[in-house]
This record gives C-alpha cells, structure tokens and sequence, in this order.
C-alpha cells in the first residue's frame, strides 16, 4: 500500500517536473528569437526543410482530400435536391477544420519526427552539450530556427491545403458528376466568411506551435525522460512519443479551438 | 602551490539513489596536468559535468577561478565558460557540419571576426593539428582519431584556459592513442593551458600527469604525482590500484 502511494507520488512529481520542463523550454526558444546574432540562414533552410519539401505531400493530401468531400457531399446533398451547395460544404470543411487540421498531421508525421529524431541525436552524442560548452546557447542555435520556420510554415501550407482541396472538390464535383460550375463558386462566395478564414488561419499557427514545441522538446529531453531508455532506442521511442502526442494535442486543441471561437 | 584554478570543497551528487560522488574535496592547480582516474560509473564524466556547470552539486562548492559555478546564473556561466575547452569522449562535433564549419563555429559565435580572419584563423588551427585538406570533410567521415582532433581544434579556438578531456583515448587502439596524448603535450605547450584528463587508461596517462585524482566509491584520492599513489596508506585505494593497475614502475618498463 505505502509502496504505491509511493509510486503515485513519484508519478506526480515525475508529470510535473515534465511539463514545468516543456514549459520553459518553450520560453527558452520564444527568448532565442530576440537574442543575437540572429541565425537567418538557418531559420531559411529549416523553411525550406520543414515547408517548401511538404509541398508535394500537401499537395496529394489536399487534392485527393477535396476530391473525396465532393464525391461524399455530392451524394449527400443530392438526397436533399441541394447539390447547388456543394462548393461551400466543401469550401468550408476544409477552410475550417480539414486544412488546418491535415497540414498539421502531415507535417508532424513528415517533419515533427524528424526534428524530433535530428535533436534527440545531438543530444545523445553530446552536441548539445558541446553547444553549452563553447557558451552558446542551444535554444537560439537549434530550436528557434526550427519554431520560427514551422510557425511560418505550416499556415502557409494550410492555405495551400485549402486552394488545392476546392480545386480537387470541383474536379470531383463539377467535372466528374456534373454539379453547375457557377453554382460550385457562387456557393462557396456567399457562405464563407472572414470568421472562418480567420479561424482555420488562428488554427494553424496554434497547431504550429504544438507540433514544434512538442517534437523538438521530446528529443531535447531524450534523456530525462522516463522509460525511454538509452541510445538510439531512446531516440526512436522518443520520437513515437513526440508524433502520438503532437497528433492528439492537434485534434483536442482542434476541438477547444471550434468551441471558442465558433 | 600557487593558488588552485578550480577547487572542489565537499561536494556530493547523486542520482536517484545512486551516491555518485560523497563529500569530495580536492584542488587542481593552474597550468599543470591533472589525471582524474577511476573505474566507469565512479563519478569521473559527472565530475567534468560539474566544473563546467552542466550539472548542480547536492551539496558543496564548486570554485572556479575563485568563483562557486554552483550559484552561477546562465549570463555567468556562460562567461566562465569561456575559459573552458572541451574535448568530449565521442568529440561530439556537430555532424550536419564540415570539419571547417565545426572548428568556425566558436569563432563565429562568440567573436566578432570578419569572415576571412576566421577562414584564416581556422586553417592555420587545422594546419597545425594535422587536418589540413581534411576541412571540407563532414564528421561521418572521419576516422576515431581525427575526430578528436578535430574537437581538440574546435577547443582550441577561443583559447581556453582550462582544456577538459573526457576520455580521451576510448576507442581509439595504442598507436593512435600515443598520437593524442602527444598532441596534447605540444597544445600545452604551445597554449599554456591547464589540463584535466578524466581516463581510465592507466597507468600509460600517468606519463602526462603532473597530479593525479582517483575516484572510487564516491570517495576521492588526490596525489601530488603519480609514484605517490603507490605509497598511499589507504587500503581502498591500494585495492584500486592494485587491481586496475597492477605495478606502475613493470608498465613502465614494458613501454
């Protein structure tokens, strides 16, 4: 019995040591940003790494996403005699929920677990501390290139997300089964608001910082944290860890999110 | 003795329940070559952690220059730091970076250096060590033995005063070994640092000593050179010897 309050108390203690951890690793790499030399390059060739090479994901994804909403939608909406609405059912699926939802997924699966792995390595092998070491700070050199250009990124990319899914939903919608191209636009005009273009965008600069903050702070701490093990196991566990919990931190945000701002 | 560069005055560290280091005092004087020795898991990398202020002590004080790195703030941490150079056991070099850029980096950091100075200055540095035509390489690339010279020069950049080696020669076979601790003799010669060099590769590191440490058991042992420690009067520490040692003056012999 005393041995598993014991144990509860460890796991307490344990919880929020992490998440005092997470949290002024956060305030650690917000401060990088305003200390110098300011790491410009770096900051550009992490956009170029975490953005420009998901285009082509993003791509797939949304088009291949808009396309299944038109198809779904259509027959949906014909049982009502409404297919006239597809383009603002798709327009605003995507613009409020889907687009900044699936960016965010896609880029922690495709850059979330990279960074986290890239972060972990250097912590094992002692970068990191060679970074202290030689008096420069790891926040400013490593993490905030990688948190300024993810929380560029990703918005950019959820904007891209939704273009490229209208496009697929007409291509399903208006070329496949036939739905009146003016009715497709028109629709979408006069049922989007700046509220829902707002929401999707404030959306995706949150799930930025999640993914970011998330994926790099696991491999950051790769060695405190608990069960995780040593070595390359440590790094590879760390890093399913840091996918899993950016995942669900996006959707529950994205619930709390559409609850506030709905 | 002139006064000690850094100054250890009851210092304890554990882990969990793990006493890694229990009441430990000892004193490393300016400009000479002090071996900290034991055997693995004895608190000898936690002792490098804890003069740089990578790790806090439980207890006591750890004094460098006079100053306790136990209280330091990170703006005076990473002022004294720069009296450090670092040689890690793996050199830790940062491996999405050429050797050139590795060895750049301090430089580029924290001086204000035009381009071409720090070109110039890192290639007389890599010159030096022997590295030349090595620096477009990445660290991957490298064999064991280069990479520690490739982290003795990327430490050796801002002139520290203070050089810390971890390590030095794992994984590296005899030969090459000798060519380190070789390559240290001549940097200490040339940069007048103090050295501390954590190793179990005894007795062949007692050549380079001036003072030796020897850790076990959380426990600390500090000798003014290295034929002191076979009059030592302490039965732990004769045990030590004796058993990761053997005879000092036969190893000699055989070399």
């Amino acid at each position: 019995m005393l041995q598993r309050i014991e144990r509860l108390g460890n796991s307490t203690i344990y919880y929020l040591q992490d998440l005092g951890r997470m949290g002024l690793f956060l305030l650690a790499a917000i401060g990088g940003i305003f200390k110098r030399p300011f790491r410009l390059q770096a900051t550009i060739r992490q956009a170029q790494l975490i953005g420009a090479n998901s285009f082509a994901v993003i791509f797939f994804t949304a088009a291949f996403t808009g396309m299944v909403l038109g198809l779904q939608g259509y027959y949906t909406l014909r049982k009502f005699g409404s297919e006239g609405a597809l383009g603002s059912a798709v327009a605003l699926s995507l613009i409020r929920e889907l687009g900044p939802v699936l960016t965010a997924l896609m880029v922690t699966g495709r850059a979330g677990s990279a960074m986290c792995a890239e972060i972990g390595i250097m912590r094992n092998s002692e970068q990191i501390d060679a970074l202290e070491c030689m008096a420069v700070d790891p926040f400013r050199y490593l993490i905030t290139p990688k948190l300024l250009a993810t929380i560029i990124s990703i918005p950019i990319l959820t904007l891209m997300f939704n273009v490229v899914g209208i496009f697929g939903g007409y291509v399903a919608g208006v070329e496949l089964l036939g739905v009146n191209p003016g009715a497709y636009f028109t629709g979408m005009e006069q049922s989007v608001i700046n509220k829902d273009i707002n929401m999707g965008i404030i959306k995706s600069f949150v799930f930025a910082l999640l993914v970011v903050w998330i994926c790099t702070g696991r491999g950051y701490f790769v060695h405190a944290i608990r069960g995780a093990g040593f070595g390359a196991e440590g790094v590879s566990r760390v890093t399913t860890q840091a996918v899993v919990l950016s995942s669900i931190s996006i959707l529950i945000w994205d619930y709390l999110l559409t609850a506030i701002l709905l | 003795m002139n006064e000690p560069i850094i100054r250890f005055n009851g210092v304890s560290k554990s882990f969990g329940r793990q006493q890694v280091l229990d009441g430990v005092d000892f004193a490393i004087a300016a400009g000479k070559t002090t071996v900290i020795a034991g055997a693995s898991g004895q608190g000898k990398s936690v002792t490098l952690k804890l003069i740089l202020g990578l790790l806090k002590p439980d207890s006591g004080q750890i004094l460098v220059k006079g100053q306790d790195v136990a209280q330091m703030r990170a703006a005076e941490l990473n002022a004294i730091r720069m009296h450090f150079g670092v040689l890690f056991q793996g050199a830790a070099l940062l491996d999405s970076l050429s050797v050139f850029d590795n060895v750049a980096l301090p430089l580029e950091e924290r001086t204000k250096l035009s381009r071409e100075e720090i070109r110039a200055k890192v290639l007389a540095m890599l010159e030096q060590l022997g590295l030349a035509g090595h620096e477009g390489k990445f660290p991957a690339q490298l064999s064991g033995g280069m990479k520690k010279r490739v982290g003795l020069a990327r430490a050796l950049m801002l002139q520290p005063e203070i050089m810390l080696f971890d390590e030095p020669t794992t994984g590296l076979d005899p030969e090459k070994a000798m060519e380190i601790y070789q390559l240290f003799a001549r940097t200490q010669q040339q940069f007048g640092y103090t050295s501390i060099i954590v190793s179990h590769d005894i007795p062949k590191i007692f050549n380079l000593a001036d003072q030796v440490v020897i850790m076990d058991k959380g426990k600390i042992a500090s000798f003014e050179n290295p034929e002191a420690i076979q009059h030592s009067a302490d039965p732990d520490i004769m045990d030590f010897v004796r058993t990761t040692m053997g005879n000092i003056y036969r190893s000699r012999e055989m070399e």
